[in-house]
């Protein structure tokens, strides 16, 4: 169910691909706004709950953004700058909680569910398809299109 | 004197609607027909009684009386008419007394059908909408006083109550607070009746259902009955939800539509499982099985109606929907959890009387199919539910709060997505009944080898990756399956009536409003899928900070900064505005305005973008920042959204296909004795 492909990753490619004839200044010294969007986006500030850092408007937001430039200015990777948020606000400033612990139930519960309702499926349809008792059930379909055969016999009654 | 009428009736209403579900069970278990007509009357009574409690909520809001706590929360003196009224709405105590009228007129529209072939149902139906409709009107009633007024105790605390505590002197502000800036918007002042429209419908279906099962009636009698209100329900849902997305993109300013948002996500939630139900209820009234099946579902999409307005409304998740907070949430969960279990216990108390009337003969026939289809809904409805409840869950136990994002959500059902695609392209060429693999398969290759000329197409193109590509061909599949499906539908008629084409699709329409309003429903969800794909796989975005003449690029695109103007609007906020002019391949497409409004008092901030839409795409530009000297730079946003426009676009012929469907039609009871006629008949293929 978790599938490998990651719009996020691929959108982040595409983008410092975009930036590769940038200013210089891309390069050496102020780290890009885009830089530091594509940090914020995965970050949430646990005050604006649910609006995602690279986008919130508030002044606090504004804060934070100004600090991921600053780490990214000092050089740090993309996974120090969230370790470092997390360790100061704790991990509901992740998009998605880390797959450990407690939290690995947000992503066993669900395969594991859509595992029993198919096995339930699986029961139900074997339960009614084994004693196919009668062949009456359906009339035979005779005509090699026995939709258009069907459509006529209905409209000839209906007219 | 208009709050204390206003109040007088709700509780009034109250009354009688507990009285109407007393008098209705007592009546129907005790065999007293003049017991439920006098709950029939009951129902119709409530009506009345909550228009009444409404219309003095919406004179104070007009009146502008901020004695009053609630009118001061969601008005102030700026605020126009038409949001005065639609504040109604705005906030908790209102939107539930808006939640409850609607109930109260759903209720009495269904009181004044003819009974008479169902008078055993009626009781049951009044028991439940009554029960229902009591339990939102005590929420007011007892917790969220919409009429609650403000006063000074002799302490100086401010205090709500309705009567005058002692001691305490009387508040006059002269002013409110106004509505939540982000609620003054037309898509806010629609979207929230829609849902609640959609929300309540589906109560009656429910208590329909419930009747069934209290008297046990095994037929489709309520299944017939309550048909176009489910289509209705699901209309309105749907609808609410576009609206929703639709005023996010505009107001927002995150450059999306749905963020998977906790408050989005519950909304979903009744459509995730009325959307199987609608389906599956077909199979029921075809081939007489699934009837313990879609009594779970409606039992499901009733608790999952009251969890999403719970979840909506209580502020539980602090997130940019919840606007309002209160101390309502056991109610909810007591009611939720009673409703629930006293359902699937009635369920389970009539189980060996739903039993099927045929078999599952094929697991290619349409009716496996359509199971198939419930299962996936079921999957992401698991999916969405969990990933909605977990922050909640964690938070009891481990103390600490989580965030489950957009991620989460689009990880796990993103595949399942694709697979309704899928079944959307196969299910409409499959046949009730004993139709074996080998007919289906024979009739769905040549259409899947033409569907691969889209992928085939677009990667000679360039455009390798898999996951669009896949994307793509299903979209491809279900536009062929459903022009095929109404293409030899028409012929069909061309060839046995002489009709022309055009009258022979129009008639074929007309005659079969459920079926082809269906396709016409697919038709509206693969735009839409085109205009997510485009989205959610092909967005790109930059920011940057530009002094005034300075440009920014994105692909095709190049953003100048012009100027920026700063000004206080009448109505209480600041508004930063910048323009820009916008060239695309060198040529200048248009001009325009993003901008930056500050509420005073409720010290918010909103972006409004600017946007310029085509059907190939939008570009879309947020004001994000400014230096004090506006010359010295701005700081600009901007998306490239590829084909969103397709999202709207399909969003309103999903819309007409649903009207289609639930148009009535001119003779419905012969339509219903036709309906369970042989196998072979035309309605026997509706779908």
């Amino acid at each position: 169910m978790r599938s490998s492909w990651r719009p996020r990753l691929f959108l982040l490619l595409a983008i410092c691909l975009a930036l590769l004839p940038a200013p210089a200044a891309a390069q050496d010294g102020e780290p890009t706004d885009d830089e530091v969007n594509a940090i914020a986006r995965g970050l949430y500030c646990p005050v604006c709950e649910n609006v995602p850092l690279d986008v919130c408007p508030t002044q606090a937001c504004a804060q934070w953004r100004a600090i991921i430039q600053q780490m990214l200015a000092e050089g740090r990777t993309e996974q120090e700058i969230m370790d470092y948020f997390v360790v100061q606000y704790g991990e509901r400033v992740l998009a998605a909680p880390p797959a450990q612990g407690f939290n690995l139930l947000v992503y066993l519960i669900p395969p594991a569910a859509f595992l029993a309702g198919a096995f339930m499926l699986a029961r139900i349809i074997r339960r009614w398809t084994r004693p196919a008792s009668s062949a009456a059930g359906a009339p035979a379909t005779a005509s090699d299109d026995p939709y258009v055969e069907r459509l006529e016999q209905e409209l000839r009654r209906r007219a | 004197m208009v709050a204390n009428i206003g109040y007088f009736s709700l509780v009034l209403a109250f009354v009688v609607a507990l009285y109407g579900a007393g008098a209705g069970a007592y009546g129907a278990l005790r065999n007293r027909p003049a017991f439920v007509e006098s709950a029939r009357h009951a129902l119709l009574l409530t009506w009345p009684l909550v228009t009444v409690a409404a219309l003095a909520i919406i004179t104070l809001l007009v009146r502008g009386d901020y004695e009053v706590a609630f009118v001061a929360s969601v008005t102030s003196n700026t605020m126009p008419v038409y949001l005065r009224i639609t504040a109604l709405w705005g906030g908790q105590a209102g939107s539930l007394v808006f939640w409850s009228w609607l109930m109260a007129a759903f209720a009495s529209a269904v009181g004044l059908r003819k009974w008479d072939r169902d008078r055993d149902l009626l009781p049951w139906v009044v028991v439940t909408t009554m029960v229902t409709l009591a339990f939102f009107l005590s929420l007011v009633v007892f917790f969220e006083n919409p009429f609650a007024r403000l006063w000074l105790s002799p302490q100086g605390e401010q205090l709500t109550a309705l009567f005058q505590p002692a001691g305490a002197s009387p508040i006059f502000p002269s002013d409110g607070q106004g509505l939540n800036p982000l609620l003054r918007h037309p898509g806010m002042v629609i979207h929230p009746p829609m849902l609640y429209l959609g929300f309540v419908s589906f109560v009656i279906p429910y208590a329909f259902a419930i009747g069934a099962l209290a008297t046990g009636r095994s037929d489709d009698r309520w299944t017939q009955i309550t048909r176009r209100w489910t289509l209705v329900a699901w209309l309105f849902l749907s609808l609410g939800l576009i609206l929703g997305g639709r005023w996010a993109y505009d107001v927002l300013g995150w450059g999306g539509y749905w963020g998977w948002d906790p408050v989005e996500v519950a909304a979903l939630l009744p459509w995730l499982v009325g959307t199987p139900f609608l389906h599956s209820v077909i199979i029921q009234e075809k081939r007489g099985i699934l009837k313990q099946w879609n009594m779970a579902l409606i039992i499901l999409t009733y608790s999952s109606v009251i969890l999403a307005t719970f979840l909506t409304r209580s502020g539980v998740f602090s997130s940019v929907h919840a606007f309002a907070q209160s101390a309502i949430g056991p109610m909810f969960f007591g009611f939720i959890g009673v409703t629930f279990v006293v359902s699937v216990g009635l369920l389970i108390w009539r189980w060996d009387r739903l039993g099927g009337e045929n078999r599952l003969e094929s697991m290619f026939s349409r009716e496996a199919l359509f199971l198939l289809q419930n299962i996936l809904f079921l999957a992401i409805y698991v999916i969405c539910l969990w990933g909605v409840l977990f922050p909640l869950i964690s938070e009891l136990f481990t103390g600490e709060k989580v965030t489950v994002g957009p991620p989460y959500f689009e990880r796990a059902s993103g595949p399942i997505w694709g697979a309704l695609l899928l079944l959307m392209g196969v299910a409409p060429l499959s046949a009730y009944g004993a139709r074996s693999g080998r007919s289906l398969a024979r009739l769905l290759w040549k259409i899947l080898a033409v569907s691969l000329i889209v992928p085939v197409v677009i990667a000679a193109r360039g455009m390798t990756h898999p996951v669009p590509l896949i994307g793509f061909w299903l979209v491809g599949l279900v536009t062929l399956v459903t022009a095929y499906e109404f293409g030899r539908g028409a012929l069909a008629r061309r060839r046995s009536q002489g009709e022309s084409l055009p009258l022979a699709l129009w008639r074929l329409i007309g005659r079969n409003r459920r079926r082809y309003g269906g396709y016409v429903i697919h038709i509206g969800v693969v735009l839409m899928g085109l205009g997510v794909i485009g989205i959610e796989l092909f967005q790109a975005e930059t920011q940057g900070t530009l002094a005034q003449g300075e440009q920014l690029t994105l692909g095709r695109y190049v953003m100048t900064y012009d100027s920026l103007a700063q000004w206080d609007a009448a109505d209480g906020r600041n508004i930063t505005r910048a323009s820009v002019s916008v060239y695309r391949d060198g040529r200048r497409v248009a001009e325009l305005h993003p901008r930056r409004d500050y509420y005073y008092a409720s010290q918010q901030p909103m972006t409004i973008p600017g946007v310029r839409s085509t059907l190939e795409d939008d570009f879309y530009v947020l004001l994000v920042g400014w230096e004090p000297i506006a010359a010295e730079g701005a700081t600009f946003k901007i998306y490239h959204n590829p084909l969103v426009n397709f999202v709207w676009l399909g969003g309103l012929v999903f819309i007409l296909g649903t009207l289609v469907a639930a148009w009535p039609e001119r003779d419905p009871e012969a339509a219903r004795v036709a309906a369970r006629g042989p196998a072979v008949s035309l309605r026997g293929l509706a779908g």
